[in-house]
């Protein structure tokens, strides 16, 4: 095979080097990282370590001030978006990534982030509206945003008791990364994935950091709802989460580097993840539980309080302009649901099953229900888990 | 008058926070996460939850202090007592070198050395099969002794830089041979150095939580991880702060019974700590 995947050579320096240029990007994890490191700010200050880029600027250099503060998710936005925006708008683009929305909404409960941007997931946006720390979007000021071009189902989470709160970003599924040189027995359903992580890929599976993922495709083991808040189903799937601890190769929602290496086999992964891998290492495939699972979309949306309102506005109408939107996804791979942006974009991507799978796989899946995200018990089983 | 400021810059930044979380220990969680007020002693009676948390610190840091103390101590002594004019300040910035790079960045590069393309593929070399390191406690016991070897080298240096070579003179002309020597007179002498090391890296190991963050990947689990987890993740402020209270408690009763044991051992002797 190729020598990308060649787990058998030590790390090159060139390879260490692109793990390294991965950190600077934000793909290195969430929450292990970044976040919670004091690294939390961390800048992917792109445009500021570039210095031929600050020279032009156009008439609207200064009137939106001169940065812009971003809280997203990993591997999820193309930096030389935001070096355009540097250059066009004459706004520095700084991102925190992330690693669950618990972790957002915790950062947000205490206050203080400074953050102008943020991107919160479908089923979060009605509590954060509850917590009032979101505010409602003035969509004349995002002329680039026009709702018939978007699929309804993917904008209806941004909109709570008749205000916009948030407008689409990218939407995407949950499912499982494998590697199909070491596990060779094809796998297709969230029963089959948990119990090869106890038999034949024992020491070779990942899970989440995240309670919402790791739980739900837990429970769907017993054929549960993903969303299930039900203390007894809850339960079963916390014993099966035990059962299967001593077996994980580890908890961690940045699983792109021991999936690369060679190191883990199979991953709960997401829809981008799935296809970056795919397209570097061809026999990592993307695989949807038949059960179901977890169908979501991102939003992008201004938090109460953002320092810096004006640069906002024009950071999200810049980012959901078709050509810049398209141009976000040739790099991180999420579909998106606004029908100009998916018209731009190459075929071998609209044609692809892991961005676009077959309707039946699609049909299974839930979106995530807003209790999960403030339910104690499923909170507190999380950290059992972990600190079994 | 004088102590004034450092009595506000006390009460501000060390009482204070300890009041909020003690505090905050005995209320409760509310609905969507955070504190509501309360008392009540449920969050302590739910510690055991976090047991194996408790116990994993409780191993691995003094273990991590130990092993930097073996490995430290014949560096430092190398470094202070052995070394020559030109060697010393060159070993010494090779102490220090490291710090100059984020520890979040050298820790990530262990990632790589332990992980399946480093260390374990070198073993591969030699014949011994998947041997598996990331991930494992014993990846975070190479991550902290990397991490705090050099807080532990420095204190002794200085203990030792300071010791009268004539005293190991006299202990060698009285008749002592070198392992006597080291035992009554090196050691004893560079005991606060000792105890200053020892103290500096267990307390902070007993809140380390980047090392089995990112060494452990989550399964070699700190109480400072699951600190984090409660406050970020499960958004359980009340139950966060009982475990950093219980934390805080252990932590002194450990700290006064290693002193206690240590300066009975040394008699009237003074133990300069920091």
């Amino acid at each position: 095979m190729s020598r990308k995947n060649d787990d058998t050579a030590p790390i090159s320096a060139k390879k260490f080097m692109d793990e390294l240029w991965r950190y600077k990007q934000g793909s290195v994890s969430r929450r292990h990282f970044l976040s919670v490191t004091g690294l939390g700010m961390a800048t992917a200050a792109m445009a500021g370590a570039m210095p031929m880029l600050a020279v032009s600027r156009s008439a609207y250099a200064g009137s939106i001030g001169d940065r812009v503060s971003m809280a997203t998710w990993p591997n999820y936005f193309n930096p030389a978006n935001f070096e355009t925006f540097k250059k066009d708008f004459g706004a520095e683009v700084q991102v925190s990534v992330f690693g669950s929305n618990e972790e957002m909404l915790a950062k947000l409960q205490a206050g203080g982030t400074g953050w102008d941007v943020f991107v919160p997931t479908n089923y979060t946006i009605s509590t954060y509206v509850e917590l009032d720390l979101i505010q409602p979007l003035d969509l004349s000021r995002l002329p680039n945003f026009a709702e018939k071009y978007y699929t309804k189902r993917f904008i209806e989470p941004g909109t709570v008791d008749g205000k916009v709160y948030a407008v689409p970003k990218n939407w995407g599924t949950t499912g499982f990364v494998l590697n199909r040189k070491k596990v060779t027995s094809n796998p297709t359903t969230w029963k089959e994935f948990w119990d090869l992580s106890k038999t034949s890929a024992t020491g070779r599976v990942m899970v989440h950091d995240y309670q919402l993922t790791t739980i739900g495709n837990a429970l769907k083991y017993f054929g549960y709802s993903f969303n299930s808040v039900d203390p007894k189903e809850l339960a079963d799937a916390e014993k099966l989460l035990l059962d299967v601890k001593p077996h994980l190769f580890a908890i961690n929602s940045d699983y792109q580097p021991s999936m690369r290496s060679g190191d883990a086999w199979m991953s709960v992964a997401w829809t981008g993840d799935g296809l970056q891998l795919n397209r570097d290492i061809p026999e990592i495939d993307y695989v949807l539980g038949k059960e179901g699972g977890e169908l979501w979309s991102d939003f992008y949306a201004i938090p109460k309080g953002a320092p810096h309102l004006d640069a906002a506005y024009a950071f999200i109408n810049f980012l959901i302009d078709p050509e810049i939107n398209a141009k976000e996804v040739s790099v991180h791979g999420y579909p998106v649901p606004d029908t100009r942006t998916t018209e731009l974009l190459p075929k071998e991507m609209t044609q692809n099953p892991i961005m676009y799978p077959a309707k039946e796989l699609l049909d299974a899946l839930e979106f995530g229900a807003a209790v999960t995200l403030t339910d104690p018990l499923r909170a507190e089983i999380m950290a059992r888990f972990k600190a079994a | 008058m004088l102590l004034l400021p450092t009595t506000l810059w006390f009460l501000l930044l060390l009482v204070m926070p300890l009041v909020v979380i003690a505090v905050y220990s005995l209320g409760e969680r509310a609905p969507a996460g955070g504190y509501q007020p309360a008392l009540t002693l449920a969050q302590y009676a739910n510690l055991l939850a976090r047991l194996k948390a408790f116990t994993n610190t409780l191993t691995l840091a003094p273990l991590g202090t130990v092993i930097c103390i073996v490995i430290a101590y014949p560096f430092a002594y190398y470094l202070a007592v052995k070394a020559g004019r030109g060697a010393k300040p060159f070993l010494l910035t090779l102490v220090i070198i490291p710090f100059w790079t984020s520890f979040l960045i050298r820790t990530y590069a262990w990632i790589y050395i332990l992980g399946g393309q480093g260390i374990p593929r070198l073993l591969e070399m030699i014949g011994i099969e998947d041997y598996r390191l990331i991930y494992t406690p014993t990846a975070v016991l190479i991550g902290i002794v990397y991490g705090y070897l050099p807080l532990m080298v420095l204190p002794i240096y200085v203990s030792l830089e300071k010791l009268d070579k004539s005293l190991l003179e006299v202990s060698s002309d009285l008749g002592a041979n070198p392992v006597r020597t080291f035992f009554q007179v090196t050691l004893p002498l560079s005991a606060p150095g000792l105890v200053t090391g020892s103290l500096l890296v267990f307390i902070l190991l007993m809140g380390e939580y980047l090392i089995p963050a990112l060494l452990g990947g989550g399964k070699v689990y700190f109480v400072g991880n699951a600190l984090v987890d409660l406050f970020l993740q499960s958004r359980n402020w009340p139950f966060g702060s009982a475990v950093a209270i219980t934390l805080v408690g252990i932590m002194l009763a450990a700290i006064t019974l290693y002193l206690t044991l240590v300066g009975r051992d040394r008699g009237r002797q003074d133990v300069s700590v920091l």
